[in-house]
């Protein structure tokens, strides 16, 4: 019993005391007073005066402010997009190198996998620092260009939108790939070769057979890239250019340059409230996977 | 299939190049002899020599790996037990918080943990430094290896383990000599999980560290923001070099513990 109770007791008061409290602090300075809350900022809860004196003293100025510059909803509508856009753009690389994987012949899909989980392994920043050299304006991809002839003057890729899309998609193919792969691994030929005995096309029965039954897939890996980007830091500050709107920067440069610690705490404080609508959505999706396979 | 349409031929080797192009490029760069890094000026290890020779990024790279051994083995510890609570654990109160707390880290977004923790450490008075990474390192990479660790204990057979019992061991002696053997590869893996994760992270790092305690990746993202740089071509490559050498060792072994594994069971079945 006592042993029992020590197993459940370490890792719920670590995971409390560094995952619970901390974000209810975050809850608390976002809603503190601004005025008292300059770095640093007042900690505003007394246990003397109680939960009373507590709540009569939060206010939603933060919020409000929020609302009012117009710099935080562009931020959070271009991530959206952003996100948005490159999860589709790695749907679209994605989708092709999983159905490949998985109609390779079977000894080398090991081989395969592992090539894909590799740079996963590889160090995040690292994979990001190497479109750098790649996508400047002297850099390969513009000398590449050049010296076939498709362009006579550099292209200007980095520190614009697209050097973002590219990194994301870069970065996070694996999470799209895996998901898929394993869908689609699992799918039985047979039904295919049926819908093509009845007389469907080879396109017909993959939009028709392969595309619905990779489905759960499909959307598992669009959750896995979507879900850690729209608050992705990395990707646009160093790709990324100064019109390159992304919350997780602003939350960034309101801590580390502003120094404004209210307005960082309600900004992840709604940046968490947009997140908890595909993360449950995600959630759902792999519960009615697994209740499928039992 | 024998043979794969040219379809999948060209999509699997336009997308591997699209994955490993850039990784080749940088590498090659790193033996240039000239600081323009996007010039080829001939071969030269000098900028393997000068990195050596940078104390910034050694002690950035001593403090980094110190954290992520640290931070790493006590995630698994304690995200081994989470997992064995969860899944062997029964009804507890609060239950549905915990398993909550094991899963909500990660989909949290990096800059939101970051922060919250930064604020917790400034709150309570905690010097911000090598401590203070590796707390919050363990707290997200614990989250990782429970369920790693977990998705092994859910197919292993829970009989094995109340034979053992029946048979007359303790519950901690037939954890440490049933279930612990059969979950090892899930928690080695965990562990190197845990590892990586804490050697890759900046964001986290970033919020939670002080000026006593500067990580890698918080020395390589301050570099890499004024432009490329050779040094940080090298250093990458060695990176790159290392987990490269890592992975396949640790699946070959794995391949060779499931042989040795399947054939220790199938003989077990005989006797």
């Amino acid at each position: 019993m006592m042993r029992r109770f020590f197993l459940i007791s370490v890792p719920y008061l670590w995971l409390l005391a560094l995952f619970l409290v901390p974000f209810v602090i975050v809850l608390k300075i976002s809603l503190s007073d601004v005025a008292l809350a300059r770095p640093p900022y007042m900690p505003q809860f007394d246990w003397a005066t109680g939960i009373g004196a507590f709540l009569s003293e939060l206010d939603f100025e933060n919020f409000t402010w929020l609302t009012e510059d117009d710099l935080y909803w562009k931020a959070y509508l271009s991530s959206l997009k952003i996100a948005l856009i490159s999860t589709f753009f790695t749907l679209l690389v994605g989708y092709p190198m999983a159905y490949g994987m998985a109609r390779a012949p079977q000894e080398w899909r090991p081989t395969l996998m592992m090539l894909v989980i590799l740079p996963f392994w590889t160090s995040f920043l690292i994979r990001v620092y190497a479109w750098m050299g790649i996508l400047s304006n002297e850099g390969f991809l513009n000398q590449f260009l050049l010296w076939t002839g498709v362009i006579s003057e550099p292209l200007t890729i980095l520190n614009t939108n697209s050097a973002v899309y590219i990194g994301i998609v870069y970065t996070y193919l694996p999470f799209m790939i895996l998901p898929i792969y394993s869908a689609l691994e699992r799918l039985d030929g047979s039904l295919i070769e049926a819908a093509e005995d009845l007389g469907c096309s080879r396109l017909t029965a993959f939009w028709l057979v392969t595309i619905p039954l990779s489905r759960p897939g499909i959307i598992a890996g669009s959750f896995l890239v979507f879900i850690p980007v729209l608050g992705e830091f990395v990707i646009p500050s160093l790709l990324g250019g100064s019109s390159t709107l992304m919350i997780g920067k602003v939350l960034w440069e309101e801590f580390f340059s502003n120094r404004d610690w209210p307005v960082a705490s309600a900004v992840a404080v709604v940046l968490l409230l947009i997140l908890v609508i595909p993360i449950v959505l995600f959630q759902r999706n792999q519960q009615k996977q697994q209740e499928a396979e039992q | 299939m024998t043979r794969m349409s040219w379809f999948n031929a060209v999509s699997l080797t336009l997308g591997f190049a699209f994955l490993y192009i850039p990784m080749v490029i940088l590498v090659i760069f790193s033996f240039n002899e000239s600081k323009l890094v996007t010039v080829w000026a001939g071969f030269s290890t000098k900028w393997y020599g000068e990195l050596l020779q940078n104390e910034a990024f050694l002690n950035a790279a001593w403090v980094t790996v110190k954290v992520a051994v640290m931070s790493s083995t006590i995630a698994t510890v304690l995200g081994t037990m989470a997992a064995y609570v969860l899944v062997r654990g029964g009804r507890f109160m609060g239950r549905t918080l915990f398993s909550g707390m094991i899963y909500a880290p990660l989909v949290m977004p990096e800059v939101i943990t970051g922060l919250s923790l930064l604020l917790l450490f400034i709150g309570i008075g905690l010097d911000r430094g090598v401590m203070t990474i590796v707390l919050a390192h363990t707290t997200f990479s614990m989250c990782y290896v429970s369920v790693v660790v977990s998705s092994r204990l859910v197919t292993f057979d829970k009989s094995l383990e109340e034979a053992a019992l029946d048979l007359g061991c303790s519950p901690s002696e037939a954890f440490r000599l049933v279930t612990l053997p059969i979950i090892a590869p899930a928690v080695i893996s965990g562990w190197l999980l845990a590892f990586t994760l804490s050697l890759d992270d900046l964001v986290i790092a970033s919020f939670t560290s002080g000026p006593s305690a500067t990580t890698l990746p918080i020395k390589i993202f301050s570099a890499v923001r004024l432009g490329v740089s050779p040094e940080i071509n090298a250093l990458s490559t060695l990176m790159i070099a290392i987990v490269t050498v890592g992975v396949i060792t640790a699946s070959l072994v794995t391949k060779r513990q499931m042989v040795r594994q399947k054939r220790d069971e199938q003989a077990a079945a005989r006797t």
